[in-house]
């Protein structure tokens, strides 16, 4: 069995980890690119969101690659990527290819039994005990590439030279991918850490703080956002994302597995506007922009693939936010047909919108 | 003038019209706007690179300072700007469809054999307008060619499309903003009586059409640069012989990562003077004098 996953930003760090501490064979698929889309866009309904092209787009070249078998996460709830193992399943069968698929966290919700199991399933039966270690590093590699991410967005807003970041940023995402084993992954993701704190920094500046939100793919792939988070920190903005690959992993599925009481400060500051879970991160989207808000950010940023119903909804709330609590808020909506120079000019606009305001609120002071 | 889809050749034509116009003067600083922002900027030395939300906002607020709304419809997109306290407080631009600019306009006026110039008189001409479908430029003009087989005068027509249109721009753009007084409209289709005419009845407000609508992008950026260079900066304006070296722009993908972006170079005669259009700044970081960047 030679195993691979759809990609999402930096998980196949984590995914890789896994799978090495497990002892399985895999491919990773070549990175997110034009390729992949293209690839996808033929294979897929053309009403289906972006994330599913992309998906598809991944498997086939893996496929193409020596892959049998695809590891995919399902379950019931986030939106309908929750039943993408099963469409993507069904769309390569129909398009000829031969290849498996094993859904950890099934449609219908599993108990830690049956997660188990799903493991088990792709590790000749190695003991439970290697597993749970696998599954918990796995989880501290998730929140360390994603603090390692958010160092990233830190440095690139007050670097001294443009582009220091993006290298030393480059170089580790080409690196890792060659790194086999847990520990080593470990090692490696400090010493990048080390890298970019010693980057020269402009002391003294305060850079404009934005915040992403909106649908977990396109905030989390840079691909898919045409790397939001890196041209807005070129602008010299300072960036945040709650939704991380990590904080998927702890909330929603570790916490679900062993029944720990989740993280729901969002959910209590979306109430007013969103009082129920409507699916997809809707109410992620209206809680954690008033949450920025509250911390005294500059401005939020939503994005979210073309046809996603939870963030069609959270945009038609955003602007009630907007109000009640002065937040400038700009809704970029993207699918394989957006053009990039109308996404930049957007930007560039978003940000003097929003530097235009601080120096009105400095000069009232 | 329009570039006719060759950026440097207009430019060129351009500053050459600019410095018989204007003799001999000292040129202070110089700024660029719209789509073509960068290669302009690359080829006249451009103290300020400006997107054209920004430049038109600056523009408009330089002539009515409690400007309320800003309307833009240009050839290939349009856009709404809205500013509280003297401050761009929010702006949209058209994502999914043409059908609300000029080019459309352009091409309906072809189609009917009307003039552009004296398209929108002829909306004005008519006291019972058609409706017509404006969600899709392609449904419209199709519809557009049903009304006329039908019988409808042309008058009727054109008013129609204009209803439209404003329509189209409204529903897209418009959605749940706050359209106050004063409202500025402008960008090329601003010449348009007809459109004008509709967006008054559709707001039911009095909208204000500068007298230099068609530009109002180059005069934000010329602002901005001006405001840049009381600084008492050098400017990086190359003359205005500059235009008249040799030229070349092409595009070619990069092979660094699995992005494969294209990047754009523009030459000039085989001297490489500026790349754009990458992910990274690889590339792009050489425009700016920035270290480059060794892989």
């Amino acid at each position: 069995m030679k195993l691979t996953f759809p990609h999402l930003g930096n998980a196949y760090i984590a995914v890789k980890a896994l799978l090495d501490e497990l002892g399985v064979d895999y491919i990773i698929p070549p990175f997110n690119n034009k390729k992949a889309l293209e690839i996808g866009i033929k294979n897929s309904p053309e009403f289906a969101c972006l994330p599913l092209k992309i998906n598809i787009g991944n498997i086939i070249q893996a496929y193409r690659e020596g892959a049998d078998t695809v590891l995919i996460t399902g379950g019931c709830g986030p939106c309908r990527f929750g039943y993408y193992c099963e469409m993507e399943r069904e769309i390569l069968q129909d398009a000829g290819y031969d290849i498996g698929f094993i859904t950890i966290d099934a449609p219908r919700g599993i108990s830690l039994k049956e997660y188990f199991s799903q493991l088990l399933k792709i590790t000749n039966g190695i003991n439970i005990y290697k597993i749970a270690k696998a599954v918990k590093n796995t989880t501290e590699i998730a929140i360390l590439v994603d603090q390692l991410e958010k160092l990233t967005f830190k440095m690139r807003s007050i670097e001294a030279c443009r582009g220091d970041t993006d290298s030393v940023y480059r170089d580790f995402q080409q690196e890792i991918r060659l790194i086999n084993g847990a520990q080593s992954i470990k090692k490696y993701i400090s010493q990048t850490s080390q890298k970019l704190t010693n980057i020269r920094c402009n002391t003294g500046i305060k850079p404009l703080k934005v915040g992403i939100v909106g649908e977990i793919y396109t905030t989390i792939d840079s691909y898919t956002s045409f790397n939001l988070d890196a041209r807005l920190g070129n602008m010299g903005v300072e960036v945040d994302r709650s939704v991380t690959v990590s904080n998927w992993v702890v909330e929603h599925m570790l916490k679900k597995v062993f029944h720990l009481p989740r993280d729901l400060k969002y959910a209590e500051a979306a109430k007013p506007y969103l009082g129920a879970m409507i699916g997809g991160h809707a109410q992620e989207t209206i809680g954690n922009s008033i949450m920025y808000s509250q911390k005294g950010y500059d401005g939020i940023v939503q994005i979210y693939p073309l046809t996603c119903m939870p963030e069609i909804v959270a945009q038609s709330i955003l602007p009630a936010v907007e109000n009640d609590y002065g937040i400038p808020v700009l809704t970029l909506i993207i699918d394989e047909m957006t053009g990039e120079a109308g996404y930049l000019t957007r930007l560039e606009a978003f940000v003097d919108l929003l530097n235009k305001r601080r120096e009105m609120a400095a000069s009232d002071r | 003038m329009r570039t006719g889809g060759q950026p440097i050749e207009a430019l060129r034509k351009g500053m050459e019209y600019l410095a018989g116009q204007l003799g001999n003067i000292e040129i202070r600083g110089a700024g660029t706007t719209g789509s073509g922002r960068q290669l302009a900027s690359v080829i006249i030395g451009a103290d300020i690179v400006k997107n054209e939300i920004t430049a038109h906002a600056v523009a408009a607020q330089n002539l009515v300072p409690e400007v309320k709304t800003i309307l833009e419809i240009g050839g290939q997109d349009s856009k709404i700007i809205i500013l509280k306290n003297g401050v761009v407080y929010d702006f949209a631009m058209n994502t999914v469809c043409a059908a609300g600019t000029g080019s459309f306009l352009d091409r309906q006026a072809s189609r009917l054999n009307i003039p552009i110039e004296e398209f929108g008189s002829y909306a004005l001409r008519s006291d019972s307008p058609v409706r017509i479908a404006g969600r899709c430029a392609v449904f419209a003009e199709s519809d557009m060619i049903h009304k006329q087989q039908m019988g409808h005068r042309v008058d009727d027509i054109v008013r129609g499309l204009c209803q439209a249109l404003v329509r189209n721009y409204l529903n897209n753009l418009a959605k749940g903003k706050l359209i106050a007084e004063p409202i500025l409209f402008q960008g090329g289709v601003a010449a348009n009586v007809g459109i004008t005419a509709a967006f008054e009845e559709a707001l039911g407000k009095k909208v204000i059409i500068p007298e230099y609508y068609d530009v109002m992008g180059a005069y934000g950026a010329a602002l901005i640069a001006k405001r840049k260079m009381e600084k008492s900066i050098d400017t990086n304006f190359k003359g205005f012989d500059a235009c008249l070296r040799d030229y070349s722009a092409r595009s070619r993908e990069c092979s660094g990562c699995s992005n494969v972006c294209e990047v754009i170079e523009l030459f000039s005669n085989d001297e490489l003077l500026a790349s754009w259009g990458d992910r990274c700044g690889k590339w792009s970081s050489r425009l700016e004098g920035r270290p480059l960047v060794a892989r």
